[in-house]
């Protein structure tokens, strides 16, 4: 456990650009995931699993609709005298403000960073989906005596990352050479941007970073100091998806319709914890169909659905028919409506015999509080 | 310290015998109900939703699971500074210790913990019933009518009234005679256990009651008749939602499946009136391609890949693929293996129903209905391998496969 020794730090609006359906009104932290989630859960309860009880969420943009998520740090029981969670936003001082990349949103954060006394910080993204135990990755890192050690996924790169690091290795598992390529073809070992570094020389890289008006942690210090810093990867076996456009968000909520993803995703011993709602549990009504779907409480199924995420309170009135599609919190189907490859966002009405279809390689996005 | 208008006090130390192997080692109101809750949300959801903070839970009779899942109180926003939820078990004393003797004496025994709130007003509840309320009227009727107790009541149909505690009443509503299940009832008016005293009314009666040998130290049996005796000013708080009593197998059973019944007015998806409870953490349920989903209430954690209808099933339970489950309750974490059938049965926590085995029968394919009943399978047995469960039977140990338990 790494109670003492380690804090955690999570960039809540990586990528935001990616998603835009989703992230026009949050941050990609704050993006629903598979049923009752939001994407920033998984990196969150990553970290207490672990046994980290002090965690900084640096902000940006849109954050409200994380802050309402989040509230005290309740749920990951980061509601703490000593550590629990801080949210980290824009304007932290008078010199700082809003940032580019990750060393300035560090450098925003660098008193929080300063004032700090546990040895090691682990940093995650808050676009990537996973459950990792990062007991294992802390012991190898210090077994190593690593400088940092960066979580990585073995498979092809996420097509519309920019700037994403994809590595290659010295027998002993340290990092040779670092590519920062979107035109890699085949397999590689890409990186999850989650990482264990020492507190210390993460504010000593910042501040050099800094003065040298460079924005990159990637680019402009891993990539350049490859030889000078022990740089180790940490592969990732287990289910792993990144959500580089609207197209990977939707398969990876499908993913969730095959038992060997969930299982890997919801670990009995790492549960993932998330803001929970009091709803009651879902009601089948009489006449209702449901095959092959995942579905959060506090719905009201009267109608068909199948290959559906069904988020909570999501209601589907009689003779509707759902295929295919992702339904976020209290959206209402109304009778006869049919839907096929739809993804909603939350409280979206679709009216009475309404005909909605989309496809596999197209599917149709409605948004927040729309009436179709 | 803040004054505290009212002090809710909440009697969680029964056994609830009659539960049988459910109860064997929890107390009642820590019993699972409705899928995702425990009775004992019920009380404590109703006092927060009716503004009441500070609430004294008196526990008793097993208490692990409850000390456990009440915690700190925070599913329900009982974690507070100032009152918040409290566990009052037993203690000793420099005088030596006592059991609580009657559910009078809990209260007794607890006069320093509601004097540090110095509250004008003392509602005392129960951990056995199912029902929604809002007790902030039941308050603002007592202080409006100045009485010194009121009681809620609900009117039962005149034939079961023999059942309960009924208030015989006047006109305006105040109480002339209390009778504990009378033969001959006057009146349909049952108490539901739910009081409402005027604090300095309530210790005065406590402490005589103290002092009188032979008492049973019993609100019913004691506190009540002395008031009434004494004409102190009682009246009753009429109610008319649903509420029950889950006592028993047969009502514990119902109450779970009047969940499913659109006739039955117990709406818990009401948002001005949630009833909280502790969350397992658990992923979303998952329904499969095999699965034959009617008529049900599932919730997180879940995974259906048989049948399931007019059933209630809780967190983490495991249908798999061809077993049947029918009109009836199957608690957190149960498995029920391919081919076995569940009918007309509360499955206890944990439990495993191994391939072929069954549970429990419908009532029209019994021949003799008086031996007809709801199976109950303890918390955390095993049912083996084609093995059979009778109607109304309750199994207290594993069933090895093959075997008959009645």
């Amino acid at each position: 456990m790494l109670s003492n020794q380690a804090m955690g730090i999570i960039f809540s609006n990586s990528h935001d650009d990616l998603i835009r359906e989703l992230t026009e009104i949050r941050s990609m932290g704050s993006i629903p995931y598979g049923g009752r989630y939001r994407l920033v859960d998984f990196s969150l309860s990553n970290l207490v699993n672990a046994g980290i009880s002090k965690v900084g969420i640096i902000t940006k943009a849109n954050y409200q609709s994380l802050m309402d998520h989040l509230g005290s740090g309740k749920p990951w029981d980061l509601d703490r005298k000593k550590g629990g969670l801080y949210i980290l936003p824009p304007y932290g001082n008078v010199d700082t403000g809003v940032y580019t990349g990750h060393v300035d949103a560090l450098a925003g954060v660098l008193g929080f960073l300063e004032r700090s006394v546990e040895k090691y910080a682990v940093l995650c993204d808050s676009d990537v989906v996973s459950n990792i135990d990062l007991v294992p990755m802390m012991e190898a890192h210090l077994e190593k005596q690593a400088d940092v050690s960066i979580a990585y996924k073995r498979g092809r790169l996420p097509k519309n990352h920019r700037d994403i690091m994809s590595f290659s290795f010295h027998d002993s598992g340290r990092v040779r050479d670092i590519e920062l390529s979107q035109n890699m073809e085949g397999e590689c070992d890409f990186s999850l941007d989650i990482m264990i570094i020492e507190r210390e020389l993460l504010i000593r890289l910042v501040k050099e970073a800094t003065a040298r008006s460079l924005t990159s942690l990637g680019r402009d210090i891993f990539q350049h100091r490859v030889d000078d810093l022990r740089i180790f990867g940490w592969e990732v076996t287990s289910y792993v998806a990144v959500m580089d456009c609207i197209g990977a968000y939707v398969k990876s909520n499908m993913d969730l319709l095959q038992a060997d993803v969930r299982t890997q995703l919801f670990a009995r011993e790492r549960p993932v914890y998330t803001k929970t709602r009091d709803d009651m549990p879902t009601k089948y009504g009489l006449g209702s169909s449901v095959k092959n779907s995942v579905i959060a409480d506090g719905c009201c199924i009267e109608g068909r659905v199948e290959n559906c995420i069904l988020f909570r309170g999501v209601k589907v009135h009689k003779g509707a028919a759902l295929r295919n599609c992702i339904i976020m919190q209290d959206s209402t189907i109304g009778e006869n409506a049919r839907l096929s490859y739809v993804t909603t966002d939350k409280q979206v009405l679709v009216t009475s015999g309404r005909v909605l279809t989309g496809a596999e390689s197209y599917p149709i996005f409605i948004r927040k509080q729309t009436s179709v | 310290m803040r004054k505290i208008e009212c002090v809710a006090m909440l009697l969680a130390g029964g056994q609830g015998s009659r539960l049988g192997v459910l109860t064997q080692k929890m107390a009642k109101p820590a019993v699972p109900y409705g899928g995702k809750y425990r009775i004992i949300d019920f009380p404590l959801s109703n006092c927060i939703n009716s503004g009441i903070n500070t609430v004294g839970v008196l526990t008793q009779y097993q208490p692990l699971e409850l000390n456990d899942y009440v915690g700190s109180g925070k599913p329900w926003d009982l974690d507070r500074m100032n009152g918040g939820v409290h566990i009052l078990p037993p203690y000793q004393k420099s005088k030596g210790g006592d059991w609580y003797k009657g559910t009078a004496n809990a209260i007794y025994q607890n006069i320093p913990f509601i004097e540090r709130y110095n509250p004008e007003y003392v509602l005392v509840l129960s951990g056995d019933h199912i029902y929604k309320m809002d007790y902030a009227k039941m308050i603002a009727r007592h202080k409006k009518t100045g009485a010194d107790c009121t009681i809620a009541v609900l009117e039962v149909p005149m034939e079961e009234a023999s059942r309960f505690g009924i208030m015989n009443c006047r006109e305006d509503g105040s109480i002339y005679e209390f009778e504990e299940k009378p033969k001959n009832p006057k009146s349909n008016l049952a108490s539901m256990g739910i009081y409402v005293f005027s604090w300095k009314k309530l210790k005065y009666y406590l402490e005589q009651d103290e002092q009188t040998k032979g008492s049973a130290n019993d609100f019913g049996k004691n506190i009540i008749p002395n008031m009434l005796r004494d004409k102190q000013k009682m009246v009753v708080y009429h109610f008319a939602d649903y509420w029950k009593d889950v006592g028993t197998i047969d009502s514990l059973w119902e109450a779970n499946l009047d969940l499913l019944n659109p006739k039955v007015k117990l709406d818990l998806s009401e948002d001005r009136w949630r009833i909280f409870s502790r969350s397992p953490a658990a992923p979303p349920q998952y329904i499969a391609d095999t699965a034959h989903v009617q008529n049900s209430l599932i919730t997180e954690g879940c995974s259906v890949y048989g049948e399931v209808d007019f059933s209630v099933l809780f967190d983490n339970v495991i249908i798999e693929e061809g077993a049947e489950v029918k009109d009836s309750v199957v608690m957190p974490g149960a498995r029920i293996c391919s081919g076995a059938s569940v009918q007309y049965a509360i499955i206890g926590e944990g439990a495993v129903i191994e391939s072929g085995a069954k549970v429990g029968e419908r009532p029209e394919k019994t021949s003799d209905l008086s031996q007809w009943g709801v199976a109950v399978v303890g918390p955390r047995l095993t049912v083996g391998e084609k093995a059979v469960v009778e109607p109304k039977a309750m199994l207290e140990k594993n069933l090895a496969g093959g075997e008959r338990a009645c």
